[in-house]
């Protein structure tokens, strides 16, 4: 029971975060029909951020920072790298992708070096529930990212904003012809993936206080994996696939013989999905060439 | 002056000449038609004139407003809407969040109920099926839905592109005597359509478009007597 308990709470909480960051890449997959490689990085700056600002020892003045950084950077690199190809082959915007992502690293690491980053977010200490010991941040986590996909649900589904997104990734010359701005939705589309992604930092921090250049990269194709499974474009979808895949992972840590392989375990489950059912859980079948 | 002004209109798909620099205009209060083969460059028109694809030469007032440059979202905004060829409805959105999606670019949301009550009261259909996912529709009411919420933006120019396209003979005459009746309300009507002997009949005006060029223009009722015209497009 007392097992069963923790990996349940640990499983959905790291689930949560997995589909924090697969929201991002399946919403921008959906509307500007790219996979943004460089998303799990943006997880990675918002730790910098987070750390930076924590000199001042102010938490929630730090998580804002990293999440207005990350909104912004998103925009800037959606900007700078992505627009100028759009029309071209998505070959090319995937490349550009990938290399946005090594220059994210690279510039993380020139600035802050190699060496890991000790940060302490918040002590949030641990809380025995039914006699079982757990780790309060694991709760917050679990609760901040069920209020954040409730809000992002509804956010879709009932306001105006949302519902231009639905039309925009469904079919971008019909959107125009009722006076939606496209390029404008993707923009909008990057900004909410990014705080999304700025938040998965932080949760990683509360998880383990210590930063490198690289901590965005493993979450970030663990993510995309949640993202593929759920159905890549489909937004429950996402949330699905990231605590399905979180609850594989906990569990799995937790069986001594197998949890070496968990990361195998992961990745093979990915593959037996697309074998079985190529458009994930959720996904639509897809009509259009690519 | 003319509502919308069309002139020499060049477009290109790579190096492939789709319209060799057409002129056409449409006055406040007309039903004009383009009629013309598959391939003829129908569509191409349509879609260059409200800015969803690019155009290599020529201008395009609208109102008294060029709009050569404007981004088609914005063109919109400014009164003229486009029901697209094959109708292109948001398919996994209800016909009611379509409805709403129409009127997106309408910023006062006052008239919002009234504009619904007056489609509802125009096409039944779409009220006894206004909480149906828009994809599960018949082909004849997802035209009668794509017309509706190109209503909704309040158009001063409506353009049509093959509204008669793929539906049995019963519904091409209904679809007709919508488009008719939007007209008398007071909407300006650009029409594109393969169903010429249909078209003319409604149209003030009409122009012939074959490869790019258009070849022939005149009153609906001179395109239907014309020689050229009944041979190549009313069956002899």
């Amino acid at each position: 029971m007392e097992l069963f308990l923790s990996t349940l709470i640990n499983g959905l909480s790291l689930g949560g975060i997995y589909a924090m960051i697969a929201l991002g890449y399946t919403m921008v997959y959906g509307i500007a029909k790219m996979l943004n490689f460089a998303h799990g990085d943006i997880i990675m700056v918002g730790g910098y951020i987070i750390y930076v600002f924590m000199a001042l020892n102010n938490p929630l003045l730090a998580i804002f920072m990293a999440v207005v950084g990350c909104v912004l950077l998103g925009i800037l690199i959606e900007k700078v790298a992505y627009k100028p190809l759009r029309g071209a082959s998505p070959l090319a915007v995937l490349i550009t992708a990938i290399g946005v992502s090594y220059l994210l690293q690279s510039l993380a690491q020139i600035i802050f070096g190699s060496a890991n980053k000790m940060v302490t977010v918040y002590d949030f200490g641990s809380v025995t529930i039914l006699g079982v010991p757990m780790q309060v941040s694991a709760l917050v986590t679990l609760g901040v990212t069920v209020v954040v996909m409730a809000a992002l649900t509804l956010f879709i589904k009932y306001t105006r904003l949302g519902r231009a997104m639905i039309a925009v990734s469904e079919d971008k010359g019909a959107a125009q012809l009722m006076g939606i701005n496209v390029n404008g939705i993707i923009t909008i589309t990057f900004a909410i993936g990014s705080a999304l992604a700025a938040l998965a930092g932080l949760f990683y921090l509360l998880k383990a206080p210590s930063i490198s250049s690289t901590l965005g990269a493993m979450p970030g194709i663990k993510a995309f994996t949640a993202a593929v499974i759920g159905g890549i474009g489909s937004i429950p979808g996402a949330m699905l696939g990231g605590i399905l895949l979180g609850m594989v992972e906990c569990i799995s840590y937790k069986i001594t013989a197998i949890a070496p392989y968990t990361d195998a375990i992961e990745f093979s489950i990915l593959i037996i999905i697309l074998l079985v059912r190529p458009t994930g859980f959720l996904g639509k079948k897809r009509r259009e060439k690519v | 002056m003319a509502m919308l002004e069309v002139k020499n209109l060049e477009v290109y798909y790579g190096v492939i000449c789709a319209l060799k620099g057409i002129s056409f205009e449409v006055n406040q209060g007309e039903i004009v038609t383009l009629i013309g083969a598959n391939g003829a460059g129908k569509t191409t028109t349509m879609q260059s004139v409200v800015g969803l694809i690019p155009k290599r030469g020529g201008s395009i007032t609208f109102d008294g407003r060029d709009i050569t440059k404007t981004p088609c979202h914005k063109i919109v905004h400014l009164g003229m809407t486009q029901v697209p060829e094959g109708r292109r409805i948001f398919q996994e959105l209800t016909v009611y969040e379509n409805l709403l999606m129409g009127a997106y670019s309408i910023k006062d949301k006052s008239g919002f109920k009234n504009d619904l009550d007056a489609i509802y009261t125009r096409f039944p259909r779409l009220h006894e099926r206004k909480n149906q996912i828009a994809g599960t529709l018949s082909g004849g009411e997802q035209q009668m839905l794509a017309m509706g919420r190109a209503i909704m933006s309040h158009p001063k120019l409506l353009m049509l592109d093959e509204p008669s396209m793929g539906l049995s003979p019963l519904l091409v005459d209904q679809v007709f005597e919508i488009i008719k009746d939007i007209n008398r309300d007071g909407t300006t009507v650009l029409l594109v359509e393969q169903n010429a002997g249909k078209s003319l009949a409604i149209s003030d005006r009409a122009y012939v478009l074959e490869n790019g060029s258009i070849v022939l223009s005149g009153t609906g009722a001179e395109l239907a007597a014309s020689e050229m015209v009944k041979k190549a497009y009313l069956g002899g």
